[in-house]
């Protein structure tokens, strides 16, 4: 058992409900666990209620539905009004695939106070090839009803290596569709990104180059609309502050019901996350082991032990860490100071080997196929 | 930017500013943000309602807290709020 008992517990602060692994997407990057499929079973309507109404009471105020693709769950509305009713800041994080302008109009009245739409590319034939169906136009015409109906907008874009030379047009179709917000995400190497990095992960100077436009752009538009970066951390010296702290800031509910201290967490082996369905949020988060055990810094091994800056990131990010060196209580190798740092770099090399390559292996869609096989 | 000092001030509809009994503060949600508010900042953007402008602000703090040269401060904040985005001035 890694956590103590001495380490001071803040309450959530972000609910992140995973609805449902069911998505009309198959995006090559998701950040669902590969083995999503033999999660079949999801949450009631009223477990649901009961985890936001927990949640909310120990002081969680941002909550985003997730999935998979949320609208696939037909309470969505009824959750909508429930998250409304509690005072909680709501987001839709969605594909924008199925969702139509009555939808919109209902959810408003709901109570809903945001909608992110993600988008694949900035062309019709990337869009659709990616997201492995057609939903380019369809995704824009989302984008446009959203603002009409007086929402915020968050358009999201993962970047790799698919589309990181489109950065220019996807800025310019932000501008275009009005977007408040628009979430750059450099693709995060878990799940199906992991199994696919060596086709997604551009090279150091295609990074350098779309962030140089990015920033310049973000210069332009000051004022008019505010873009969130989220760096690729394989090239960075020092890792991030994975989930700002483990237990400190954010719960993840999964379909089934599962609490996870991030919505990566499920890959670690032998945390034994707790369920919603036995126990309530407050005895998850504050005494279950599963959320204690990366807690404060006790569990740390060398070098994080006796590092000087252990308290800026908390040794990284333990679901990377366990997916590059096979132990989840080492160093983040994107530390330079991590002995294993040399993985990071040899997944840069074998990514631009496999760039160079004349017969690059086709990316591995998602989908309940694919994640059958790869169980 | 600049408070225009004749125009109204309204807090943006694009957030929200929310008592929060488990923090026991005021707050501002966005899409997937907040930001934790002290008092004083909590009741500037309080009157900022569309119907007051900036010396209508100044002049009602100093009344509420029986005190006077606020307005440099009250200002300040303004603008932080304004160039953030918490607030508008049409």
């Amino acid at each position: 058992m890694a956590g103590s008992n001495k380490i001071n517990i803040t309450p959530p602060r972000w609910l992140l409900a995973e609805l449902t692994y069911a998505c009309p997407l198959q995006c090559p990057y998701c950040a669902n666990p590969v083995d999503y499929a033999q999660y079949q079973s999801e949450l009631s309507t009223e477990d649901w209620k009961r985890v936001l109404s927990q949640a909310r009471k120990m002081g969680a105020v941002q909550l985003g539905f997730s999935g998979g693709e949320p609208l696939t769950r037909k309470d969505l509305p009824d959750l909508v009004q429930h998250a409304k009713d509690l005072g909680y800041y709501s987001n839709l994080i969605t594909s924008g695939y199925g969702l139509t302008e009555a939808k919109i109009v209902q959810l408003k009245e709901a109570g809903l106070d945001h909608i992110q739409v993600s988008i694949q590319a900035s062309t019709q034939e990337l869009n659709d090839h990616l997201a492995g169906t057609e939903s380019y136009h369809h995704k824009r015409e989302v984008a446009r009803l959203v603002k009409k109906h007086g929402y915020p907008m968050v358009l999201c874009v993962v970047i790799h290596r698919e589309n990181i030379h489109q950065m220019p047009q996807i800025l310019e179709m932000a501008e275009e569709l009005g977007a408040d917000y628009l979430e750059l995400a450099n693709t995060q190497y878990y799940g199906w990104a992991h199994a696919n990095r060596d086709l997604l992960m551009p090279t150091k100077e295609q990074f350098e180059q779309a962030e140089a436009t990015a920033q310049a752009f973000k210069e332009k538009v000051a004022g008019k609309m505010k873009i969130y970066y989220v760096i690729p951390d394989y090239y960075e010296d020092r890792p991030k502050k994975c989930m700002n702290g483990w237990g400190t800031t954010f719960l993840t509910i999964a379909p089934d019901g599962v609490a996870l201290p991030c919505h990566s967490a499920r890959e670690l082996p032998g945390l034994d996350c707790p369920n919603v369905k036995d126990y309530s949020v407050e005895q998850i988060w504050n005494e279950s082991r599963a959320f204690n055990f990366f807690r404060g810094t006790d569990w740390m091994k060398e070098p994080c032990r006796s590092c000087d800056e252990k308290e800026k990131d908390l040794g990284g990010c333990r679901c990377q860490a366990y997916l590059l060196t096979g132990d989840m209580y080492n160093a983040d190798p994107v530390c330079t100071k991590s002995p294993d740092h040399h993985l990071i770099q040899a997944a840069i090399d074998s990514a631009s080997a496999s760039a160079l390559a004349s017969n690059e292996k086709p990316l591995i869609f998602r989908n309940s196929k694919n994640s059958r096989l790869m169980s | 930017m600049t408070i225009n000092t004749d125009r109204p001030l309204q807090f943006s509809p694009m957030h929200r500013l929310q008592w929060e009994e488990a923090q026991q503060k005021d707050v501002i949600l966005y899409p997937e943000g907040m930001v934790e508010l002290n008092q004083s900042s909590a009741e500037i953007l309080k009157l900022c309602d569309g119907t007051r402008n900036l010396d209508q602000i100044v002049s009602e703090l100093e009344h509420k807290f029986a005190t006077t040269g606020l307005t440099n401060d009250i200002t300040a904040f303004l603008e932080v709020a304004l160039k953030n985005g918490w607030i508008q001035q049409n």
